[in-house]
C-alpha cells in the first residue's frame, strides 16, 4: 500500500483521493459502506442465479440449473392444467347432439370460441381468416351453400370433405367437362343463358337457344331454373353469388372444363369436439341456416 | 514528509439519535401520522353495499375482475383515464407543494418519513431518549442491551407485518383474507408480498431511515427544479444568530450553541450551516429553537421557514414577510388552476359516464359480403356493457338515410340480455337490401343505438356501412 500525503481541495473543503488528470482532482465524497455490501450481494446474487437457473450456453441447449426451471415446461403446463379445466366442456361438445348445442347456451360459447382458433389454424389457409373464402374457395359469411349450411350439414362436410379419395363417404359433385360434348358456339349460348338468370345484360338471341341446351345438358343437376340441387352439390347459378366467376370467359371456362373443388376430411385429423366446435364457429359467421 | 494512509472511499453510516420535542409542528406532524396511517390501516375493513352481485368492500383493486371500486365509484379497464388524471393531479400537487414549501411531501407526508417517526417513537419508549439511546449504544452487549434491543425489535417487526399485512386486503375481500391467512390456505402471493413489504418496512423504517432519502430517493434529486428564490424552506437566521456562543456578551448573536436543532434533527445535519441536500424540512428543529428562545427570552423564529430572497432584505433590516407572500405567486396559481382543472374534469367526466355503454367494432375482413338475393351486408361486433348490479335487457337499433337493416346473430329480435357488472360481445349485420343506393355506395354512415329497456337510458355510437363501390 502506498502513502501519499493527505490532499485537502481549497474550495471545498473535501479530501480528495489523490488522483488527478491534467490538473483535475477527484473529491472524495466517500459512499455509504452499506452500499458496496449491497454490490457484494449482488455478486452472490449472481453467482447462485448461474447456479440456480439456465445459464451457461453449451453447444447444444445451455445448463440446466438445479431449479430445473423451465418456460417450456411452464407452458406445457399451462396448457395442460387448461385442457384439464375445459376437460368437461369439451367432453359435452364430443357428445352433444349438434340440434341442440345453440340451447346450451355455455356449452356453444365455448364451441364458438374454440372454434374460431381451429378455424385459422386449419381452414383459413383456403378459406381466408376472415372466412370470406376466394375464387374456388366458397365464402362461408354468406347465405349460399353448395352442400347445405345447417350445423349438421357443415359438420358432415368438415368430417368427410370434398372430392376426397380417401373417405367414401364424402362429398363428391360431378360435372362433365362440356368442352368435349358441346360445339363452342353452343357454349357461348348456354353461358348467356346462365348470365340471364341472375343479370340483365346479356345476348337475348344467344341466351334463348342456349335456354334449350341448358333444359336438355345441365337442369338434371343445376335445375330446370338454375336454381341448384344441394344434394348433389350443384350450385345455384340464378343468384348474385359466384365462385369462380360470373364473367363471359371465366363461366365459359367452367362450362367447357368443369370445377373440381376439394377439400380435405377433418375428422381423421381432428377430434369431434373441435370438428363440432370448428361447425359452430363456421355457424355463426352470418349464414348458418 | 508528514503522510498518511489513503483515503477511505466508503462511509460507514454515521448513528443518529433525535432527541424528543415538542412544539407546534411535531403536534402537526403527530396528527398526520394518525390521519395517515389510521387511512392506511382501516380503509379496506371498510364495508360498503353494492348489491349481491357486487363485492361489498369500499375500497377494492379487484385485479382478477379487472374492477376498481371506491365507495359509490366503480371504474373499469377502458375508464383507466380516471386513474391517469388522478396520477397527473397527483404530480401537479406535488409540483404545487414543491414549489411553495419545498420538500415538505418529504418531511410530513412521505410513508419513509412517517413510518420512520413510528420506528423512532417506539424506540424512544422502549430505549429511553436520546442521551439514554447514546449510552446504550456505546455499552457491551449485556442482557439489558440485548433486552432492550430484542423488544425494540419485536415491536418493529409487528409493526412491518401489519404494514405488508394491511397492503394485500386492498385487493381482495379483506375478511375473508384474514382468516385465510391465519389458517395458512392463502395464496402464496399473498404470504410473499406481505413478507418483502414487511422485510422493506423493516429494513428502511427501522434501520435505512435517512439513507433511504439520501442516497436511494429519486425525488429529492428532482426536486430541486421545481424550488426558486422564493420557496420556503427551513433555514437558520444566520444574520440574527451569529456570533454564536454560550456567553452572552456585547454583540452576541442570539444562537447560544445549545446544539438543540442538531439533537432532534432526524437527518443528523446542522440546519445553521444552510440549506443542504439532506435537509427533508420536517421542521423539528424549528419546535427545538423556539422552545430554548422562549426560555432566554428571545424571540422566536431564530429558525424558521424561509425562502431564499428573504435573507438580502432581513439583512437590510426589513421586517419577515408574511408568508402567504411566499405562497401566493404566479407559479403556484398556475399550478393550483391546472390542477383543479383537472379536478373539475374528472368530476365532470364521472358525473356524465352512462351506466350501459357500447363500442362497435367492424369487422373488415371483409369489409362486405354479397348475399344471393344481391344484398350487401356488413358485420359488426358490438360490445355491451351493463354496469347494474343485475341483469339488463338492451334494445339495438341503427339510425341512417339509407335503407339499412339491422339483424342480430342468433337473435330473432334486437333484444340481448347482459348479464349484471360484466359486458358481451353481439355479433350483428347491416344489410342494405339489392337496389338500395347504400348497396353501391363506397361508404355510408349510421350510428348504433342501445337502449336500456328498464330505464330508457341511452347511448350511442358511430360507425359506416362499406358498400359495393362501382
Amino acid at each position: 500500500m502506498s502513502e501519499h500525503e493527505k490532499d485537502i481541495d481549497t474550495e471545498t473543503g473535501v479530501e480528495t483521493t489523490g488522483h488527478e488528470w491534467d490538473g483535475i482532482k477527484e473529491l472524495n465524497n466517500p459512499l455509504p459502506r452499506w452500499w458496496l455490501w449491497s454490490f457484494y450481494l449482488c455478486i452472490v446474487w449472481g453467482i447462485w442465479y448461474v447456479i440456480a437457473y439456465p445459464a451457461w450456453p453449451m453447444i447444444k441447449g445451455a445448463t440446466e440449473g438445479y431449479l430445473g426451471y423451465s418456460t417450456r415446461a411452464n407452458v406445457a403446463a399451462d396448457i395442460t392444467a387448461f385442457n384439464d379445466k375445459n376437460a368437461d366442456l369439451r367432453a359435452a361438445l364430443a357428445e352433444v347432439d349438434l340440434a341442440e348445442l345453440e340451447a346450451n347456451e355455455d356449452l356453444n360459447r365455448f364451441a364458438i370460441a374454440g372454434g374460431a382458433a381451429v378455424f385459422r389454424t386449419n381452414c383459413s389457409q383456403c378459406h381466408g381468416s376472415g372466412a370470406a373464402g376466394a375464387k374456388g374457395y366458397p365464402n362461408l359469411l354468406d347465405d349460399d351453400w353448395l352442400w347445405g349450411g345447417t350445423l349438421e350439414e357443415i359438420a358432415y362436410t368438415i368430417n368427410h370433405g370434398i372430392r376426397n379419395e380417401t373417405d367414401l363417404d364424402a362429398r363428391w359433385s360431378q360435372m362433365p367437362a362440356y368442352g368435349e360434348i358441346l360445339e363452342s358456339d353452343e357454349i357461348d349460348n348456354v353461358v348467356q343463358h346462365v348470365i340471364s338468370l341472375s343479370s340483365t345484360e346479356f345476348d337475348a338471341a344467344k341466351a334463348e337457344q342456349g335456354a334449350v341446351i341448358f333444359d336438355e345438358q345441365c337442369s338434371a343437376c343445376h335445375g330446370v331454373e338454375g336454381k341448384g340441387e344441394r344434394d348433389l352439390g350443384a350450385p345455384n347459378l340464378a343468384d348474385a353469388i359466384w365462385l369462380y366467376g360470373g364473367d363471359i370467359e371465366t363461366l365459359t371456362d367452367s362450362v367447357k372444363y368443369a370445377r373440381f373443388g376439394v377439400m380435405p376430411a377433418w375428422g381423421p385429423r381432428l377430434s369431434v369436439s373441435d370438428v363440432n366446435a370448428v361447425a359452430a364457429y363456421v355457424h355463426q359467421l352470418g349464414g348458418g341456416e | 514528509m508528514n503522510t498518511t494512509p489513503p483515503p477511505k472511499l466508503f462511509a460507514a453510516q454515521e448513528p443518529i439519535f433525535p432527541r424528543r420535542v415538542t412544539g407546534f409542528f411535531r403536534t402537526f406532524k403527530w396528527w398526520i401520522m394518525a390521519f395517515t396511517l389510521g387511512i392506511y390501516y382501516l380503509t379496506p375493513w371498510i364495508r360498503w353495499d353494492r348489491g349481491p352481485a357486487l363485492p361489498d368492500q369500499a375500497v377494492l383493486i379487484d385485479l382478477a375482475h379487472r374492477r376498481f371500486y371506491f365507495f359509490w365509484i366503480e371504474i373499469w379497464p377502458h375508464e383507466f383515464y380516471f386513474v391517469a388524471g388522478l396520477l397527473i393531479m397527483a404530480g401537479l400537487g406535488l409540483f404545487l407543494f414543491t414549489s411553495a414549501l419545498g420538500r415538505v411531501w418529504c418531511g410530513y407526508a412521505c410513508p419513509q418519513t412517517v413510518w420512520t417517526d413510528l420506528f423512532i417513537l417506539v424506540e424512544r419508549w422502549i430505549e429511553g431518549d436520546r442521551n439514554a439511546r447514546v449510552r446504550l449504544w456505546k455499552s457491551k452487549w449485556d442482557m439489558k442491551k440485548w433486552r432492550l434491543r430484542l423488544t425494540k425489535w419485536a415491536v418493529w417487526l409487528l409493526i412491518a407485518v401489519a404494514t405488508g399485512g394491511a397492503w394485500v386486503f386492498y385487493f381482495t375481500d379483506a375478511p375473508s383474507l384474514l382468516r385465510d391467512l391465519s389458517a395458512g390456505i392463502a395464496h402464496p402471493v399473498a404470504y410473499s408480498t406481505i413478507a418483502v413489504l414487511t422485510a422493506t418496512t423493516f429494513l428502511f423504517g427501522g434501520f435505512m431511515r435517512e439513507q433511504v432519502c439520501i442516497y436511494m430517493c429519486p425525488w429529492p434529486r428532482i426536486q430541486g427544479a421545481m424550488m426558486d428564490n422564493d420557496t420556503l424552506t427551513v433555514a437558520y437566521r444566520e444574520w440574527r444568530g451569529e456570533p454564536r456562543g454560550k456567553k452572552r456578551v456585547e454583540g452576541a448573536g442570539d444562537c447560544i450553541d445549545c446544539m438543540a436543532c442538531v439533537n432532534v434533527c432526524p437527518m443528523g445535519i446542522d440546519i445553521r450551516e444552510g440549506q443542504q441536500m439532506e435537509c427533508i424540512t420536517c421542521a423539528l428543529c424549528i419546535d427545538a429553537c423556539d422552545d430554548v428562545m422562549e426560555r432566554i427570552g428571545k424571540p422566536r423564529g431564530l429558525i424558521d421557514y424561509l425562502a431564499l430572497s428573504d435573507e438580502p432584505a432581513e439583512r437590510a433590516g426589513a421586517t419577515p414577510r408574511p408568508i402567504w407572500q411566499h405562497i401566493l405567486r404566479p407559479r403556484t396559481i398556475i399550478y393550483t388552476t391546472l390542477w383543479s382543472l383537472i379536478g373539475v374534469g374528472l368530476i365532470f367526466a364521472l358525473f356524465i359516464r352512462a351506466d350501459i355503454d357500447m363500442t362497435a367494432e367492424a369487422v373488415r375482413n371483409p369489409t362486405y359480403i354479397t348475399l344471393s338475393d344481391g344484398a350487401v351486408r356488413n358485420t359488426y361486433n358490438l360490445r355491451l356493457r351493463n354496469k347494474h348490479g343485475e341483469p339488463r335487457e338492451f334494445a339495438l337499433s341503427i339510425t341512417t338515410e339509407a335503407g339499412l337493416v339491422l339483424t342480430l346473430e342468433g337473435r330473432d329480435s334486437n333484444l340481448v340480455v347482459v348479464p349484471a357488472d360484466t359486458s358481451s360481445i353481439q355479433r350483428v349485420y347491416v344489410t342494405a337490401p339489392a337496389g338500395d343506393p347504400a348497396a353501391t355506395t363506397d361508404v355510408t354512415p349510421l350510428r348504433f343505438w342501445v337502449e336500456d329497456v328498464q330505464n330508457g337510458e341511452r347511448a350511442h355510437r358511430d360507425n359506416i356501412f362499406n358498400g359495393k363501390a362501382r
